[in-house]
């Protein structure tokens, strides 16, 4: 029975801790703030629907602490993700830079459209799992990845005029 | 458009970004898409976005997890929690045994035995002890209403917390209440009703609403203060003093025993012993 919890519940700790990481950007408070989530996951195993995905269960209970938690809530407005402890990107991608710019045009996003594209489009949840996770209807999550998608598409097209991007270039290298 | 069954809404269109569409209505969408170019553009900048996001994250998720977000550490610490609170339920035996207060030792047993919500645990305690370590060291102010105005003072914080709050009798156990105050908890307003006794010993109790379920007692060892630590309906509750862990627990029982019943009407002080 503990096996089973343990089986089911460690698949999805890595993409917890993606999910904690970018909402918290800083890898320590990621981790505390799984950490919390982990342990209010074992301790309420027993109340978990079972017909629900765990997935969508586990990212509840860590989007909700993360909400309620001050001491995370505090440190927003938070560290931009292209200054964070950011995901360390080999040399060999060539389009490390352009990346780091599509995440850093993602913290011009309002919070619940981040949320939603991080969700849907980083964590792979499906529709109904990312509504689950933020206890709203699915069709406010679709109208958030609609406005969030566009939002971002701006961003990045406005900071990929040529003269920006020579001087985001520039601004990297020093 | 013309030889589309149905019409193609933003929805499908976001489905086919995340690529979670298939059979006849995938086809209709890039149909679609192969007819609308201004569009198409706009969705291939989503699903490039998406791409590119995805990369960024994707080492996050490859990191090794480190050893204390491992579930089987955590749960060897929770069963050392557990066998924590075994051990207050023990002591509590014994003090039954010594003592002869009957009959509540079963009510901790049956609470003993269901399962931790641990988690929110942390901060009640971490507020109930900054609280106290705050306030107990005042010599002018330790309290924002005196016991004199106890009516008021239960009134108020009844008021403030949404529940009718009583104040616990802890004279049989030699502490006398001092007065109360407001503070401000996690998300909602927390009580906190400061006791002393004849040596100088003060003591706090905290309380506060909190999502949890109910649990047995835990033992609270933090900054020099000991105390307990439980759930009960809907609230947290924690006494803390620096004194010893026997008498404390006998405090805490008194208290958990004299909290309101569901639905009173605010009472002032709770019958005695």
């Amino acid at each position: 029975m503990v096996a089973d919890r343990d089986e089911l519940i460690e698949p999805h700790i890595p993409a917890l801790r993606r999910y904690a990481w970018a909402l918290c950007r800083s890898g320590h408070d990621a981790d505390d703030l799984v950490q919390d989530c982990l342990v209010r996951a074992l301790g309420r195993w027993h109340l978990r629907r079972t017909d629900a995905s765990i997935r969508a269960w586990l990212f509840a209970i860590l989007h909700n602490g993360f909400i309620s938690d001050r001491r995370y809530a505090a440190r927003r407005p938070s560290i931009p993700f292209d200054e964070a402890d950011a995901p360390l990107i080999g040399p060999a991608q060539e389009h490390a830079t352009m990346l780091t710019d599509v995440a850093a045009a993602l913290d011009t996003l309002p919070e619940d459209q981040r949320v939603v594209l991080l969700l849907v489009g980083v964590e792979d949840l499906s529709y109904e799992e990312a509504a689950q996770v933020l206890g709203v209807p699915v069709g406010t999550v679709m109208s958030r990845l609609s406005r969030g998608r566009e939002r971002l598409r701006r961003a990045i097209a406005g900071e990929f005029s040529p003269s920006a991007l020579g001087i985001a270039a520039l601004r990297r290298v020093t | 458009m013309n030889g589309v069954s149905d019409p193609i809404g933003e929805n499908d269109l976001q489905a086919w970004v995340d690529g979670r569409l298939k059979g006849g209505r995938l086809e209709d969408v890039e149909a679609w898409l192969g007819r609308n170019k201004a569009e198409a553009a706009r969705f291939e900048a989503y699903r490039e976005q998406r791409n590119s996001l995805r990369s960024w994250f994707a080492t996050k998720a490859e990191e090794p997890v480190p050893l204390r977000l491992r579930t089987s550490v955590l749960l060897a610490r929770q069963r050392s929690v557990w066998r924590r609170r075994v051990g207050a339920v023990a002591a509590a035996v014994l003090l039954t045994m010594a003592g002869g207060a009957g009959g509540w030792i079963m009510n901790d047993a049956t609470r003993g035995s269901t399962q931790t919500a641990a988690a929110p645990a942390d901060f009640l305690v971490s507020d109930a002890v900054q609280a106290h370590l705050t306030f107990v060291s005042e010599i002018r102010h330790p309290v924002e209403v005196p016991a004199a105005q106890e009516a008021h003072l239960v009134g108020w914080l009844s008021k403030r917390l949404g529940r009718p709050l009583r104040v616990p009798d802890l004279q049989p156990l030699g502490f006398r209440l001092m007065g109360g105050r407001l503070l401000p908890g996690e998300t909602v307003p927390a009580a906190q009703f400061m006791y002393d006794d004849d040596h100088g010993t003060r003591l706090t109790l905290y309380m506060r609403a909190e999502r949890a379920d109910g649990t047995g007692f835990e033992v609270v060892e933090k900054s020099g203060v000991t105390g307990f630590r439980w759930y009960d309906a809907g609230f947290g509750y924690a006494v803390l003093a620096e004194t010893d862990r026997v008498r404390l627990l006998r405090v805490a029982e008194a208290v958990d025993r004299q909290l309101p019943a569901p639905a009173p009407s605010p009472g002032k002080a709770a019958a005695p012993l």
